[in-house]
């Protein structure tokens, strides 16, 4: 598959949030403010982007090697655990005007499925190591671009008069459901 | 004492019942609900790691420092989730198949860590297991009815595992009404939104009543 491709699956066609499902937690989350949907979705492209990378060096590079794939879970969770809280640190201490912005959503971001999903994803499909770096780049992207387009919807819902048993949640899901239906289109193109 | 480990057991049911009450464990329940097979099966896996989780963490609640628990939590939860992932690849191989990226990412389901930090931490071992029984059981039922209605819409049938017992389809759509046609659209990743944002909506009309 060629890296074209392969960033257009996993943007549009695999998206990892409306067809995937991983990721929804902070989906319904983070969804109902524009600017907090932009500021989670920066910090996963972030996050993921990284995690993708060392988690597949730690798999292939340590892992295999020493034939103990069974622990992939636990070393998985905990390098991103380790690296979200480093991450944090070092944007604190260097670049603080970004660590304001991400703020709160950073140590989020551990216990964000998105992000173990696309690793352990990336393992499953045997990628390469520049197909693990696009594809962890282009779920993260997709993750961003279905946040961003949900949270814009949702605050037009807040204004609609929806009826009672309706409201919050149930009409959020609903509303998911559409945004994934045109994310549905896609199937087939690649 | 009796009374409110029952409490404990039961508010997991219907008062607390995941992912309705608690808006929790999202991922799952819409990624694994394209049938009521797979939906018992990841809410059974999920159980099994709640039960145990509540149960170290709560026993060794005194001896977690506060400052790292949430890593212990996470150390401990990822251990029995490698217990499930390779249990089921000995035992249930054509489930662990189905349900795929979903067992490794029980370790990051908000419901199993959220319990282990809002009760198994606080709570002793007794009211901790009820706990996550009943927690777990709720989740299962969401799950096995979310799959059940899916898959009866989508697909017409209605499939229980366990080949002892049953082999294929057990019921069908189509011996009540012949002119049923499924809608695909409901096993579809869009159907899985829509159905679980209707449920929630038809729970909350039946609380408002």
């Amino acid at each position: 598959m060629g890296y074209f491709e392969l960033i257009i699956s996993c943007i549009f066609v695999n998206n990892i949030l409306l067809a995937q499902f991983l990721g929804n937690c902070p989906f319904l989350g983070t969804s109902k403010k524009m600017e907090t949907a932009v500021g989670m979705s920066m910090a996963v492209v972030f996050v993921m982007v990284m995690a993708g990378v060392i988690t597949w060096v730690i798999y292939n590079w340590i892992l295999v090697p020493t034939n103990l794939t069974y622990l992939r879970t636990i070393a998985f969770i905990l390098v991103i655990a380790s690296l979200v809280q480093f991450v944090e640190m070092f944007l604190k201490k260097s670049i603080p005007a970004l660590y304001a912005g991400l703020g709160i959503f950073l140590p989020l971001i551990t216990t964000n499925c998105a992000v173990m999903g696309a690793c352990v994803l990336n393992i499953d499909k045997e990628f390469n190591f520049l197909e693990a770096l696009v594809a962890s780049f282009a779920y993260a992207v997709g993750f961003g671009l279905a946040l961003v387009l949900f949270a814009g919807v949702r605050e037009k819902t807040l204004l609609a008069r929806v009826p009672k048993p309706l409201q919050d949640t149930s009409i959020a899901l609903v509303t998911a459901g559409v945004i994934s239906l045109s994310f549905f289109a896609f199937k087939g193109m690649v | 004492m009796a009374k409110s480990i029952v409490q404990e057991f039961t508010k997991g049911l219907w008062k607390e019942i995941p992912p309705f009450r608690l808006v929790l464990g999202l991922c799952p329940i819409l990624g694994v609900t394209t049938s009521l097979e797979n939906g018992l099966g990841m809410g059974l896996a999920t159980t099994f790691v709640l039960i145990c989780s509540n149960f170290l963490v709560s026993l060794l609640r005194k001896m977690i420092p506060s400052k790292v628990r949430i890593a212990c939590f996470i150390i401990i939860i990822a251990t029995f989730v490698i217990v499930v992932e390779i249990m089921m690849k000995a035992f249930a191989y054509d489930i662990f198949l189905k349900l795929g990226v979903f067992i490794p990412l029980i370790v990051v389901n908000c419901v199993i860590l959220g319990r282990a930090e809002a009760f198994a931490a606080k709570n002793g071992i007794l009211p901790s297991l009820a706990d996550g029984l009943g927690i777990g059981i709720g989740f299962t039922l969401s799950l096995a009815s979310l799959g059940g209605i899916r898959e009866i819409l989508g697909k017409g049938t209605l499939t229980v595992w366990g080949e002892p017992f049953f082999t294929g389809p057990i019921f069908s759509i189509a011996d009540i009404f012949p002119k049923f046609e499924p809608f695909g659209f409901m096993v579809q990743a869009p159907g899985a939104f829509v159905a679980l944002g209707l449920m929630l909506c038809l729970m909350n009309l039946m609380e408002s009543k």
